[in-house]
């Protein structure tokens, strides 16, 4: 797994990123990162990407269908969209994809700020263990991996990726 | 006051994570700095178009309010309704209550309903404590104010307030709490607070007559003389007066408590002059707080009444079922 490289990840990401804003002929898209590690890696494509709003945060954590089960966790970095959502092509980034759960929280949680154009979906990693049907539209690679083995993105500098045995993920 | 121990007993559960919220006293300072943290993340719930996240949908919560309070109420009502919770507000004086029903048969009346969460507001001294004690383990209670007792969420507010304006650094902070010490929840839980939060000085300013005997066990240093107790302060606290103690033989009038406790702009200068004023309302304009200081630069009034929804917000996701931190 440390055989990835996280540049040449982020240059696929960027590569397809482009090509699909192309193809859909968006002028002026918005990007927004899921905190924590679609941030990090939203920072990075932000800045490639030369974009003119501001990156937008998202905190999934009071979206999240799981809160019965495993609370609350205070989150000191709220969620923060600095411009207006309505009309706007947005760039959806996150790191890894897994289950599919906390992109359907983050486009609640998006849809909750105004009605945005169109979503596109970007993320560095797409794994297998989809449990709703949520599927990229770009991404950086397409991995399968073990049963019980997650893949975790460390960061923000130096970005790197671990594979970590662990019994849930999102 | 309430024994620490019970409180703590009662208030957390088996992991230390809060279950009721009843008072201050006995919680941790992690615990106080993750209802601040979390209230944090909830300020920017006001900034979406849809004011509200889906945290506590399916919930219903109950405000119980045996006393009027508008503000209070308001903030509760408005915090469940921002999670999503269904929300009853019941005005106790006009309920079964007044027809007979005792407190514990209007609390099983309400569980059998099967609501998650109570908000209880009562005139006596450790009525939310008794709730929490007698209802069902699924149910969870928050203190909005009981009797001379405590107001955690407004002293909560407060400190949150604070942190904002000041930082999280409580230990270089001196706050002044001027008024009506012995009657106030507000200030017992502020003090509280303050302490378990680390203040670096804590004083009370009253006439004698509205300060607790040996007040100082309670941590905080006491001042007749507003002046002196304004000296150099970071935070000014003013609490509200109320009509009723003109008339039991605390005070004088209210121009006597003016002259000599109303906060004006002229004795605000003996504080450092980037002090905050804070004042949990209603206010008593020209009795113990003067309009220019009220609506001035440095009054903070407004926001504590805007930080009231997010940090009721924190404390409702931590107390409701599933929602431990």
């Amino acid at each position: 797994m440390t055989d990835l490289d996280i540049n040449q990840l982020l240059d696929t990401l960027e590569a397809e990123l482009r090509r699909e804003i192309a193809a859909r002929g968006l002028a002026d898209p918005a990007m927004v990162g899921i905190l924590t590690g679609g941030v990090w890696i939203a920072q990075k494509l932000h800045e490639r990407l030369g974009l003119k709003d501001p990156l937008g945060l998202l905190n999934i954590s009071f979206y999240r269908d799981d809160f019965s089960q495993i609370g609350m966790h205070p989150q000191v970095t709220p969620s923060s969209l600095p411009f207006d959502v309505d009309g706007r092509d947005i760039l959806l980034i996150d790191d890894v994809l897994y289950t599919g759960r906390t992109i359907r929280a983050a486009l609640n949680e998006v849809f909750d700020y105004g009605r945005p154009a169109s979503v596109m979906l970007g993320v560095l990693i797409e794994r297998d263990g989809r449990q709703i049907p949520i599927r990229p539209d770009c991404c950086g690679a397409r991995l399968t991996l073990p049963p019980g083995q997650r893949i975790k993105l460390t960061g923000p500098e130096p970005l790197g990726l671990e594979l970590r045995e662990a019994a849930s993920g999102a | 006051m309430a024994d620490h121990s019970l409180s703590q007993d009662l208030q957390l559960d088996s992991q230390g994570r809060l279950r009721h919220f009843l008072t201050i006293e006995g919680l941790s300072r992690d615990l106080l700095v993750r209802i601040m943290d979390t209230a944090e993340s909830f300020t920017s719930v006001t900034e979406q178009t849809v004011k509200k996240v889906p945290l506590l949908r399916g919930k219903s919560v109950v405000n119980l309010f045996f006393e009027n309070s508008t503000r209070t109420l308001a903030t509760f009502e408005l915090a469940a309704k921002r999670l999503s919770a269904d929300v009853l507000n019941l005005n106790i004086r006009t309920s079964s209550t007044a027809k007979g029903e005792t407190l514990l048969d209007t609390i099983r009346n309400l569980e059998a309903m099967q609501v998650d969460l109570f908000v209880v507001r009562h005139a006596e001294s450790g009525a939310a404590h008794f709730i929490a004690r007698h209802c069902a383990p699924h149910v969870s209670v928050i203190n909005g104010g009981d009797g001379r007792h405590a107001h955690p969420t407004q002293a909560m507010l407060d400190m949150f307030t604070i942190r904002r304006v000041k930082g999280p650094d409580f230990g270089k902070l001196k706050v002044a709490i001027v008024g009506d010490i012995l009657h106030s929840r507000v200030a017992r839980s502020q003090i509280a607070a303050l302490n378990t939060l680390g203040a670096g000085e804590i004083r009370v300013v009253a006439p004698k007559t509205l300060l607790p005997v040996q007040v100082e066990s309670l941590g905080v240093a006491p001042y007749t003389d507003l002046d002196a107790g304004l000296d150099g302060v970071d935070v000014v606290v003013m609490l509200r007066l109320q009509r009723e103690r003109m008339n039991s033989a605390f005070l004088p009038s209210e121009s006597e408590y003016f002259r000599c406790f109303g906060l004006t702009e002229q004795r605000l200068a003996r504080a450092k002059p980037d002090a905050m004023v804070m004042h949990p309302g209603p206010i008593n304009r020209g009795v113990e707080i003067d309009s220019a200081v009220a609506d001035g630069p440095r009054s903070v009034i407004l926001q504590q009444v805007n930080h009231g929804i997010a940090v009721r917000m924190a404390v409702l996701s931590m107390c409701t079922p599933g929602g431990h931190a």
